[in-house]
């Protein structure tokens, strides 16, 4: 048996700061088979594989590969032990083309481009990959920027692959062939491990599940032993209920209404092409879509922060107003002068949302700051509002005054949902909300935004997980190389319905796909 | 497999240590210690100084240090030079300070100093003996400071609406403004041929700081730490403080909070510059009486390094301009004692600055050495 | 009028070669991602190296040999050069301090170093007057025999000394490396993505030293050769090299990061730089005025370049940032 473990990691500790990512943790990757390695958001998995592939050094715990101790203190050392990761945010030089991606920091032949484009498309012919070697990263697709990540890896000769959330970016159908290509790369007798917090996945392409859950080893279990139920008690600790809610949509009247929405990037590129929709109150709104293919984008131009071009119009109707006013060429601050007030939870939380520097206090008033006649500010009253969301909301924080970017993720969502359903909105926008928050935290999300809803506000949830956006949203709209390419019902659509929508605009004109 | 790249053959060579010394991140670090640990940077680049002097001058380094105490705080008129110069290196990290809180790389404050000194003397020159003493002050106070402003808002222009780098532009503009004083040196040379202003009204010493308390200098001082103050609380408590901070923290969380980047950008560098422009005011009408390439005499730079040393409290500003004068007067002690130049005092400015910022790196991360961390399992 | 025409020239192309060399050497600095902003710091301590190691030569040797003159000026410039662009890296790449702060104090630094030294050498050897260093000055300035007495072509491409081709050689050496060589594509991965060069397996922090070092030795020699040429191998503390400096640096941006370009560019500035000397009817007071000229022109291309958001001629993405493999 002992020939088939290719790497043994044995009692890794590894912290940041006061932050115990990893304790104790023992895992072994076999040849010829696929090992999940699941977990919550924050329970260690990046961390842990990043240690196997020389971006971390642990703090203790040993690491064997082979059979032999191996000490992996850089990239390149993972390397030389035919380690090879591929990073959930792609580690690629966006003006460099694929082949120069791929060659980069190898010598001698293998950094030759010629000699490396010929053995690039063996190797897509022998997995079954499609790419232009040629092709700068820039104009890459996010699928093509995985199926480029992979070869690099193959590319060095890497046994033992490691994928950190790599369908998290793809439609289901891309899923499938990428599992395809997983599948072949096992009967080649590679290792493979993939990190995922999405249980059917792990269970319909696995071998083996090692569980993690914050920071420390929980079990490892055959895949065909074990069931959605049985995995999600071991990844978080207890019974939890895996449902959303949906209360029913009511007293819906129409809020936001886009026309004709279109945005065209500075070097030309058409990012939104002509997209029409409502949002209603009282109803979640769903978005679906590839990443960057426009959602983005469409929060910002009703939020004010993008410019829009002239053939758009974004009709606001409020509670009760007789006639729409045009939100069109207004910022977000004339758009709240005239007495609307849009909450927008951004995707970037620290870059945009709130500032990191600051402590709660004064991210509460980042909207507001304005208020009061004199030229000073006035604390007082986002003080208490910091102190009300720090109770209501079970923020984790030493003090409302510590710099937020100090804050675990799921604590800084929380101030910055918190401050954004605080403003009273009538329309609530919010992009990947849950993204890298732990289960708990994201339901509790979503509780809040049904709360809203219930309360008669439009909301619109842009989100990635197809699951999530099926069981939470009343109707769902897909964006497809920036133009709309349907509106379901979030009632009895089906996945593979919505993930066919998400790529049928690029199979049908290619020349529009950004 | 045929793609494999054979490099595991190097790898059996390779020693299998773990690496000497790891760096990680600190999550903050209090207060004293922070301090401390800044303290002890100052301290031991003084004693690279010393041994850097005594190398060229083979003075004992102890009596160094005395006899530059002395060139700083000798006697009652080398206490009020040092206290003037103070001042002034001060009042442009003041100026600074908005700026570089909106990570705004103001480089321009010597030039900003020099149009500010040149609109200073043209008032001087031409206005001295037409308007009376307060309207004079009045209306150079007011010249000094759009002249400083216009410097600093041109680049703040161009950035706000197209991105222009304003490390350069603002660094160009010095230039631009050095051959300005130039020409206006040669247009007001006395005596004429001798390239030099001279004292402008040496008789009637119309636009000249009056004394205060029998001391030349204090108004100087009082003008400055009135700045000082009112920069701290602009910055901490007002509006416009806060949306600076959001600015430079980011523009995209400004853009969200509905803050016009591009006017905060503009309005800030009319601040910034204007109140360079006014030490342009302070220099020529405070102390020198004349106008030169040298009235900024390179303290827009040091200046810029005082803000980010201090952080941009300008409360902090006030300790960290005192220590650079000290240096600078006390490295001028030792040269004209030994006959050498007044150069010296850059290189031991040079030398403590570099201590200072690299001690940052120790209040920011801490380093492991190998073989500590079994202790943490 | 074409003897003036020549002159002015000869006049750009001597300058312009005090530049392109500063120019490249924070080229290759900058595609690592080191934006350095003490090139003139960088530059004098180049310059008064070169100077002083040239000076204690020629005060022992009683017949200067004018290769060993050449040598050991080169040697002094690029290796206190290359020290102080260790010095910068050690602070920027190893202890993350602010760059554009550390340039700046690399200039006060220097140029404090510089002017003590040049303002004082000969007195604290006990000479007296200005330091002067006439042989390797002369060897600096060798024209090509027989070239030079061409009319018009002679004294337009071959009245120079050797390190006016060598400058040229050396920036179409560098084009070549960053384009075309693999560690040339490494480089410029560190410079654009660290983190995707690093899990690449390049060795980040190593390029980004050898970049910053060698870029800054490039630079000194610009001094080197201000100081033996451009002022013929004596010493002025009249802040010329800081002027120069900061117009290098310029040049970069001029040349959208690529060495090639700061061929041409640098004689235009060149132009530009002298172009008051020679235009007829100027007072004193007025040439002043256009003394600003290269100054202006830089705005005006900093402006220029602004407008352009092509993806290829703007600088490495990472330029100015420090980078720390476990930042989260």
């Amino acid at each position: 048996m002992e020939q088939h473990i290719a790497v043994q990691m044995q009692n890794i500790t590894k912290t940041f700061g006061q932050v115990l990512a990893n304790h104790n943790v023992s895992i072994d990757i076999r040849k010829g088979e696929i090992l999940s390695l699941l977990g919550e958001n924050g329970s260690g998995k990046t961390t842990l594989m990043n240690m196997l592939s020389g971006i971390y050094y642990p703090d203790a715990g040993k690491i064997f590969v082979n059979g032999e101790p191996a000490v992996i203190r850089s990239p390149g050392d993972a390397f030389a032990y035919g380690i090879g990761m591929i990073h959930q945010h792609f580690k690629l030089v966006d003006v460099f083309t694929a082949v120069e991606n791929v060659v980069l920091g190898l010598r001698g032949r293998d950094a030759n481009l010629k000699l490396a484009t010929k053995k690039i498309c063996e190797i897509c012919e022998k997995y079954g990959f499609e790419i232009d070697p040629g092709q700068k990263v820039y104009n890459m697709s996010v699928s093509q920027k995985q199926t480029l990540e992979i070869i690099k890896v193959l590319y060095r000769g890497a046994d033992i692959l490691i994928l950190d959330e790599p369908t998290a970016v793809l439609t289901p159908q891309e899923t499938e062939r990428l599992f395809h290509v997983i599948r072949n790369m096992k009967k080649a007798g590679k290792a493979i491990v993939i990190i995922t917090h999405k249980l059917h996945e792990v269970l319909s392409v696995s071998d083996r599940v090692a569980i993690l859950r914050r920071g420390e080893y929980v079990d490892t279990v055959e895949t065909k032993d074990a069931n959605v139920q049985s995995l999600t008690e071991m990844m978080v600790g207890k019974r939890v209920v895996l449902d959303i809610e949906r209360p029913a949509a009511a007293h819906t009247e129409r809020r936001i209404e886009v026309k004709n929405l279109t945005v065209v990037r500075s070097d030309g590129v058409q990012l939104l092409d002509r997209v029409s929709f409502t949002a209603n109150s009282g109803e979640i709104l769903g978005i679906a879509g590839i990443s960057g293919c426009g959602q983005k984008e469409l929060l910002e131009s009703i939020a004010g922060l993008q410019k829009v071009s002239s053939e758009t119009s974004i009709l606001y109707s409020a509670p009760k107003a007789d006639a729409p006013v045009e939100l069109v060429g207004k910022d977000p601050k004339a758009i709240r002068d005239m007495g609307i007030t849009l909450s927008f939870v951004p995707e970037d939380r620290l870059g945009m949302g709130l500032v990191g520097s600051m402590g709660m206090t004064d991210n509460m008033m980042l909207k507001n700051y304005r208020q009061g006649r004199t030229p000073f500010m006035e604390r007082k009253e986002p003080r208490a509002l910091a102190e009300k969301i720090k109770e209501d909301l079970e923020v984790a924080t030493p003090g409302i005054n510590i710099p937020v970017r100090r804050l675990s993720g799921g604590n800084v969502q929380k101030v910055l949902v918190g401050r954004e359903i605080a403003a009273a909105p009538t329309v609530l926008m919010t992009a990947y909300a849950v993204r890298g928050l732990d289960i708990h935290t994201s339901y509790t999300i979503y509780h809040l935004l049904n709360e809203q809803k219930q309360a008669g506000v439009a909301v619109i949830y842009v989100g990635e997980d197809l699951d999530v956006l099926l069981e939470l949203c009343d109707r769902i709209l897909i964006l497809c190389s920036g133009r709309v390419s349907g509106i379901v019902d979030g009632r009895t659509a089906t996945k593979e319905e919505v993930g066919m929508l998400m790529t049928h605009l690029q199979k049908g004109d290619g020349s529009d796909a950004v | 497999m045929q793609y494999e790249t054979g490099k595991k053959s190097a790898l059996n060579q390779k020693k299998h240590r773990e690496p000497f010394l790891r760096i990680a991140k600190r999550d903050s670090m209090p207060f004293f210690q922070s301090w401390g640990i800044r303290i002890a940077a100052v301290l031991l680049s003084l004693v690279v100084c010393a041994v850097v002097i005594y190398a060229i001058t083979k003075m004992n380094p102890l009596k160094v240090y005395g006899a530059m105490l002395q060139g700083a705080f000798g006697s009652k008129r080398k206490i009020w030079i040092t206290i003037r110069d103070t001042m002034s290196l001060l009042c442009i990290g003041v100026a600074l300070a908005p700026a570089f809180k909106m990570r705004f790389w103001n480089i321009g404050a010597e030039g900003q100093v020099l149009v500010g000194g040149i609109a200073t003397a043209a008032c001087m020159i031409y206005l001295g003996d037409v308007l009376p003493t307060p309207i004079l002050f009045v209306v150079m106070i007011v010249a000094s400071c759009l002249a400083g402003a216009l410097w600093g808002v041109v680049p703040a222009v161009f950035k706000s609406r197209w991105g222009t780098n304003e490390t350069l532009f603002t660094l160009m503009m010095n230039y631009v403004a050095i051959q300005i004083t130039s020409y206006c040196v040669s247009l007001w040379e006395n005596p004429p041929g001798s390239n030099y202003v001279g004292v402008i009204n040496p008789q009637t010493k119309a636009g000249w700081l009056p004394s205060l308390f029998g001391q030349q200098y204090m108004l100087n001082v009082i003008l400055v730490l009135a700045l000082a103050v009112g920069m701290f609380i602009y910055l901490r408590s007002t509006k416009h403080g806060y949306e600076i901070s959001v600015v430079g923290q980011s523009e995209n969380t400004a853009r969200y909070a509905g803050i016009n980047v591009g006017k905060v950008f503009v309005r800030t560098m009319l601040i910034s510059g204007a109140v360079a422009g006014f030490t342009g005011f302070i220099a020529v009408s405070g102390s020198s009486h004349t106008i030169s390439v040298n009235t900024a005499g390179g303290r827009g730079f040091t200046a810029i390094i005082v803000a980010w040393m201090a952080k941009f409290n300008t409360m902090t500003m006030i300790v960290i301009s005192l220590l650079l004068i000290f240096l600078e007067k006390g490295a001028n002690e030792i040269a004209s004692r030994f006959n050498l130049n007044d150069y010296a005092s850059q290189i031991i400015t040079g030398i403590i600055l570099f201590f200072i910022i690299g001690s940052e790196f120790f209040i920011n991360y801490q380093m492991i050495l190998r073989g500590k961390n079994k202790e943490v399992a | 009028m074409l003897t003036s025409i020549l002159s002015l020239i000869q006049a750009a192309v001597v300058f312009g070669t005090v530049i392109m060399l500063g120019c490249i050497g924070e080229i290759l600095s900058e595609k690592s991602g080191s934006l350095n902003l003490g090139v003139p710091g960088i530059m004098y301590i180049g310059a008064i190296a070169a100077l002083v190691g040239v000076f204690f030569y020629e005060g022992a040797a009683e017949n200067p040999s004018p290769y060993l003159c050449i040598l050991i000026a080169l040697g002094c410039g690029f290796g206190a050069a290359f020290a102080a662009g260790l010095l910068f890296s050690f602070l920027t790449i190893t202890l993350r301090v602010n760059q554009n702060v550390t340039g700046l104090t690399l200039t006060i630094f220097g140029s404090g170093v510089a002017n003590f030294f040049g303002g004082s050498l000969n007195k604290l050897a006990g000479g007296v007057g200005q330091i002067s260093v006439s042989a390797t000055s002369d060897a600096f300035r060798t024209k090509i025999p027989e070239l030079s007495d061409i009319p018009i072509v002679g004294p337009l491409l071959f009245q120079y000394g050797f390190m006016v081709y060598f400058a040229v050689i050396a920036a179409i050496l560098l084009q070549f490396f960053l384009t075309k060589t693999s560690a040339g594509l490494n480089l410029r991965a560190v410079g654009e993505s660290p983190d995707a060069a690093d899990a690449a397996g390049i060795h980040v922090i190593r390029y980004k030293y050898l970049a910053t070092c060698i870029g800054a030795g490039i630079t000194g020699l610009g001094g080197v050769y201000y100081v033996m040429d451009y002022i013929k191998g004596t010493w002025a503390n009249d802040g010329s090299i800081e002027k120069l400096g900061w117009l290098a640096v310029a040049l970069v941006i001029f040349t959208t990061w690529k060495p090639k370009n700061s061929i041409w560019g640098a004689y235009v500035f060149g132009l530009l730089y002298w172009a008051y000397y020679y235009i007829p009817g100027l007072t004193r007071s007025s040439q002043e005025i256009f003394k600003m000229l290269p100054y202006i022109v830089t705005i005006i291309v900093l402006i220029v370049v602004s407008f352009r958001n092509k993806k290829e001629n703007l600088g490495p993405a990472h330029l100015g940032r420090s980078y720390f493999r476990e930042e989260r």
